[in-house]
Formats: structure tokens, sequence, C-alpha cells
């Protein structure tokens, strides 16, 4: 396929791209209490990548992002599976989750929750999971 | 509402049958997709469809909303999602190795003489 | 509560993830999945040792109390099918190790194997009728990775098919859960199994069982829905179908035996009754594709399709004999089929076809590969004192008490024609004259035949050791006979 010169889409890419991250930050920390959470802030991000994608081409986002994708779901599995058997630690059930509050200077009542932990464990196995699947496919063309 | 549920869904599982008996490949993963909307749409309907609050103590409302069915569908989501991507990587295997995705091509003797 | 239960679970797991990060490094691989199939066995024997002493072993997943959370529960049954599911993974681990090949091995082949391990355990060790669809769809999942590894056109084929046919089935699952949840309300199947018999006998839940018995009949390969089987089990390398044959249908099998025992038992008669017609006709069909076919895979391919028959004629005839006569045989044949399908691997290796036809006389060259398979033919056919005799004489006895004759008298004939089916194996590829086989590489036939043989010596020491055992597998049928046991150990009430 011969590469076309979009120069629309590219510039546009440059401002989107960041957009839609920081969106998928959001997502991923409102899930704490409101729609939103891991699964769909994941895809939102893996959404940014694929928007890479289409605007550049495969290698450009490869130099971008030097991560080996597969790798990423493992350490994403990694965090799930590690919150979830840390509960054995302490003598409770596998997947029994713990929480605090917190008050630091200037931000106010905080909640930590090692929910949050799992879900950046969701995050990064979807993000990788999607973006395994695109590179296999994109891959050979 | 059920009732009109109700047929929505067998609308949708129709054609998702309809679709999965095609000889294209594409339009068999389609049906595949829509098949576990329909699942989906079902098992939320047979939950109960009503409105209400979220069922917290102290919330002392008239009605709850039962959480269990939209728990099971998110995950039935996230498992159709993983399928369905792999199912298209698979096709796509599937289309280098025969150049196209009529499924006529993948006949063969080889495995069922 | 006990962590131990959840050991068989987290083992294969977290091997699998570490695996993940050493895909280009063969050696390390090898070691990791040895260590922690290893340490699946002894989690799993020490667990059996506390199941045995105290008693069922629950645990509530996230400390929610049992009806509302998901339980992992390990009773006798289960832990037995985990345990014999372990030791397996670790032989067909040692079987790959030298034939699998450098693609496959660098090609995420050992993580897949331990998701897969992972989703059978966990599919044994669940209490929860969703979370059983979620232990099945991790196992299924890496069975697709497994069954297309490699990628050549008959591979793709059926991996499409078998993707197919276990969408719909899932999706059929779903609905099932569905209908069952807006019948009942919860989804712990002991609760499940208490609010059904507070609600006796009624339609609905009669269609939701055969609802049930088609999506497990689908993945256990049950007589009308095993058309998937033959051509799926027939594509991927010999120790990814010792797995597949070994493992997958068993769990289907065990699903059965599970719903059917603990909850369905309004409408028996309908019910148990189907089960039992459809179980005849999967052993005829079964015996009738083993002795039809004159390629040795397809042959013990069908001999699942008998051994799925007649263990759900036990679980169809729904007596206590019967239901201890279905354990022994499903261990029974986990075993056995494991080892004829690793053995069936080195033949077709040795002799480079799979076609009867085309062999002869490899006795002259590998006496030992030879008697291992006589031995473990026997074994599969049920000849005393081997390993199959016990479970088949206890199905059949009972399916006498309960009149069922017919039934009986074919399970009994089935054996014959198994029994013809391996012989056949035995006579056509080692007896006769030698022939000359032109081999691509060198077979290290020595290793590879540790793997059956380790197999062979359980499949011959669980039949010598009946008498000790059979007070350990008549409790895991009692608590499949009498559900009151698993419900209290779960609601604890």
């Amino acid at each position: 396929m011969m590469k076309t010169n979009n120069v629309i889409l590219e510039t546009a890419t440059k401002v989107i791209v960041f957009i839609i991250l920081l969106f998928s930050v959001y997502m991923f920390f409102a899930g704490h209490y409101e729609p939103g959470g891991g699964f769909i802030g994941g895809l939102m991000a893996s959404g940014a990548i694929v928007l890479l994608l289409i605007a550049y081409d495969i290698k450009t986002v490869t130099t971008i992002l030097p991560f080996d994708f597969k790798k990423v779901t493992a350490v994403g599995l990694l965090f799930a599976a590690g919150t979830a058997a840390g509960g054995l630690l302490f003598d409770k059930p596998m997947l029994t989750h713990w929480f605090t509050y917190v008050n630091p200077p200037l931000l106010g009542k905080m909640s930590l929750h090692t929910a949050v932990l799992f879900d950046i464990g969701v995050f990064l196995v979807v993000v990788g999971v999607t973006m395994t699947i695109i590179q296999t496919i994109g891959e050979s063309e | 509402m059920e009732i009109l549920m109700s047929f929505l869904i067998g609308i949708i599982f129709m054609s998702a049958t309809y679709l999965m008996l095609s000889k294209s490949l594409l339009r068999i993963i389609v049906g595949t997709g829509l098949l576990s909307h329909g699942v989906h749409l079902l098992l939320l309907t047979m939950g109960g469809l009503k409105k209400g609050a979220a069922p917290l103590l102290g919330q002392h409302a008239e009605a709850y909303t039962d959480p269990l069915p939209q728990a099971l569908i998110l995950t039935a989501i996230v498992i159709a999602f993983g399928i369905t991507a792999l199912f298209l990587v698979v096709a796509y295997r599937t289309y280098q190795e025969l150049g196209s995705d009529n499924m006529e091509l993948m006949r063969g003797k080889e495995g069922n003489e | 509560m006990n962590s131990l239960i959840t050991l068989p679970l987290l083992i294969p797991f977290f091997t699998a993830i570490i695996l993940v990060f050493f895909a280009k490094n063969i050696p390390v691989q090898r070691w990791i999945s040895t260590i922690g199939s290893i340490s699946t066995i002894i989690a799993a024997v020490f667990l059996a040792i506390t199941v045995y002493t105290d008693g069922i072993q629950t645990m509530n997943l996230g400390n929610w109390e049992a009806p509302f959370g998901i339980t992992l529960v390990s009773d006798m049954t289960s832990i037995l099918l985990v345990l014999t599911t372990s030791l397996i993974a670790f032989v067909c681990l040692l079987y790959s190790f030298r034939s699998i090949g450098k693609e496959r091995e660098e090609f995420y082949y050992y993580p897949s194997f331990f998701f897969l391990v992972l989703g059978v355990n966990g599919a044994f060790t669940t209490g929860d009728i969703f979370n059983l669809f979620v232990f099945f769809e991790v196992m299924l999942m890496a069975s697709y990775v497994l069954l297309v590894l490699g990628g050549t056109k008959i591979q793709l084929r059926e991996t499409i098919k078998y993707l197919l046919v276990n969408i719909i089935s899932s999706g059929l699952f779903v609905m099932g859960v569905a209908y069952l949840y807006s019948v009942v309300g919860t989804l712990n199947m002991a609760h499940i199994s208490l609010r059904l018999h507070e609600m006796g006998q009624s339609g609905i839940v009669t269609v939701i069982a055969v609802l049930f018995l088609i999506v497990f009949g689908i993945k256990g390969a049950l007589f009308p829905l095993y058309f998937w089987l033959p051509g799926a089990y027939y594509a991927p390398p010999a120790p990814v179908m010792a797995m597949f044959g070994a493992l997958l249908t068993k769990v289907g099998i065990y699903s059965i035996a599970r719903t059917y025992t603990l909850f369905f038992t309004q409408d028996v008669g309908y019910t148990h009754g189907l089960l039992e017609i459809l179980a005849i006709f999967t052993i005829i069909l079964g015996a009738i594709g083993a002795i039809a076919y004159s390629d040795v895979k397809k042959i013990i391919i069908y001999n699942i399709i008998v051994a799925v028959g007649v263990i759900l004629f036990g679980v169809a005839t729904f007596t206590p004999e019967s239901l201890t006569g279905s354990v022994f045989y499903l261990i029974h044949d986990m075993i056995i089929k494991a080892a004829l399908f690793l053995l069936i691997g080195i033949i077709i290796k040795v002799a480079g076809t799979s076609n009867l036809k085309e062999m002869g006389g490899l006795i002259h060259r590998y006496p030992g590969l030879g008697w291992t398979f006589f031995i473990a033919a026997l074994a599969l056919s049920g000849i005393p004192p081997l390993s199959g005799f016990m479970g088949k004489i206890l199905i059949v006895r009972a399916g006498i008490d309960a009149g069922n004759y017919w039934g009986s008298g074919i399970v009994l004939l089935s054996s014959l024609f198994v029994l013809f089916s391996v012989m056949k194996i035995f006579i056509n590829g080692f007896w006769g004259e030698a022939r000359e086989y032109k081999q691509q590489e060198k077979v290290p036939v020595k290793w590879l035949l540790t793997a059956p043989v380790i197999l062979t010596i359980c499949a011959v020491l669980y039949g010598l050791g009946t008498e000790a055992l059979y007070p350990i597998i008549s409790t895991a049928a009692e608590t499949l006979s009498n559900p009151e046991i698993y419900i209290n150990a779960v609601l604890k009430e």
C-alpha cells in the first residue's frame, strides 16, 4: 500500500492522542466510584495508540513505544494476580481488598484502595492484548 | 418491556444465525459478535428490567436494582471481546493462507478420511 | 478457611505469567515449567490429604459470605480430578520438551499450556455456576491457541470450526445461567440446589436442565453433539492431543456429573432418562467409529467418545454404586487416554505415518514401546486387574440392579469393541514384517517413552490398588450422591 501524505490527520493526531490518553486516565480513576474503570480506560488508551498507527505507520509507533505488548499483558496479569493472591499473605481469602483514608495536605481527603492496583492490572492487560492483536494483523502488511 | 426485549433478542439471534451460515468468514465473525450481544441482552432481561437505586446499605429507596446481572454481563462482554479478537487473528491467518475469506476453499480431505 | 485450596490455581497462573517474560529463552522456560508443574502436583497432594482428613474445603473469595460471593469448593471428586490433571500436565510437559519443536516453544506454547491447566483446575474447583463459565473460557482460550499454534491449513480449518462451535455453546451456557438466575436468583451451586429443592418439580427447571445438558454435551462430546471432536483433536501434535483428549472432554463430563447430581434432580425420570439414552448412543457410535478407521489417531479419538458414554451412563443410573463407578472410570480414563495419545504420538513419529496399513513390525526395533502400548491397551479396555476394570464393573452392576439390562449389556459389549480397536493397532503396527521407514529426524524414543511409561505405571498401580483406593473414591461419590454434604459444607448451616 502506498503511503499517502495525510498532513491534516498527522497534525491533528499529535494533539488528539494526548487528549484521548488523558481521558483514558480520567476514566480509569473515575471507575472507583462512577462508571469507568480499567477495562474501558485500557480500551481508550489502545484507541489512542491505534490512532497513532493510522496516522503514521507501525515502524514509527514502535519507535515511540518500544514495548513488547505481550510483556505488557504479562505485567498486567502479574498486578492483577498479585493483588488477588496478596490477601492470602494476611490470612484472608483470595481477592480480599483493603482500603484506608488519608489526608494529605492541599489535596484533602482521599481513599487508598488495593482495588486500584487490580484495576491497573486490568488496564495493562487490555492495552497489551488489544495492541498485540492489532500488531499481529498489521505487521505483515 | 420484557416482551419487547424478547422480540429484539429473537431478531438478533435470527440475524446472527443467518450470518453464521454464510460462506464468508468475516460474516461468520460478525455473526458470533451479534450472538454474544443477544446473549448479553438476554442476561440483562432475565435479571428483571426495573428502575431503582443501587443496593447499598442506608439508601432507603423504594426500589432497588439487582447489580449481579450487570456484573455478569460485564464479565461476559470482556470474554466475548477476547474471543472475537482471537477469532479475527485466526481469520486473518486463514486469509493469508487461502488468499480469500471464502470458507468453501477451506474444505479438504486430510484428517477426515 | 484454608489457603491451600487456591494453590492448584495460583501456581499454574503465576507460572504462565512468568513464562511470558522468558519467551525467547527456551531452557529457562523448560526449567520454570517443570518447577511449576511439580509444585502444582505437590500442592494438589497436600490438598487431597487435607480433604481426606478434614472433609470438604471451601474458600469464599473476597471474603463475601457463601451464597453472595464466589466460593471455591474442593470436595473429594474435585481434588482427585485436580490431582490427576496436574499429573497429566507434568507428564505431557516432559513429552513436549523433546518433541514440540523450537518454533512453538518460542511462540508461547508453555504459557498457553499453563493457562489450560489453570482453566481445567479452576473448572473442577469452583462452586459457582458463572465462575464455571469463566474457567471454561480460560481453558478454551488456551486450547484455541494450542490448537492453532503451527498454523498449517488443517489446523486453521479445525480451529475455526472448534472456535465457532464453542462460541455457540458458550452463548448457550450464558443463556442457561440467565434462565437459572431468573428462576432461583442465585449463582452459588449449593444455594441453587437448596432453592430448587424448595421449589419442587417444575417444567421450566427441566428445560434449563436440558439446556445445560446441551451446553456440557457439546464440550464433553455427547452423542449428537460430538461431531466437532474427531476433526479438532486430529489436528494438533501429540502432547496437545493428549491434554485435550484427557482433560477437555472430562471437564464437560464433570460439569454434567456435578449439575445432574447436585441440582437437576427434580425430574429424574426425564432428565436422567434422556442422559442415559444419549450415553448409550454415544457408546454405540463411538465404538463404530473406533473399529471403522484404520488411522491410529482416529481410533483413539473415537475411544474418547466411548469412554464419555460409559461414564455418563454411570451418572445417569444415579445410584451411589454407579457414581462410584463413574468416578473410578473418569480418573482411569484421564490417565490412560493421556498415555495412549502420547504412545501413538511416538508411533507416528517413528513410522512417519498415522495410517495402520503402512505400518508393521515395530516391535522388532522398539520392544519397550510395543509392550507399554500393549499394557495400556489392556488397561483401556478394562481387563482385570488393570485400572479400567473396577469402574466398569461397578457401572454395569449398578445398571443391572436398576433394571437397565440393555444399557449395561451395551457397556459390557463396548469393552470388546474397544479391545478390538486397540488390538488392531497392536497387531498391524507392531507385529508382522518390519518395514523401512523414512524418518526425517532422529526420534528420541527413550526420552519420549518415559512420559507414557509413568502414566501406564500409574494406571497399573491404580488398578492393583483398587482395594486401598475404594474408600477414597466412595467418599467422592458420596458427596455426589448426597447433595446435603456439599450444601452443608458450603453454606455452613
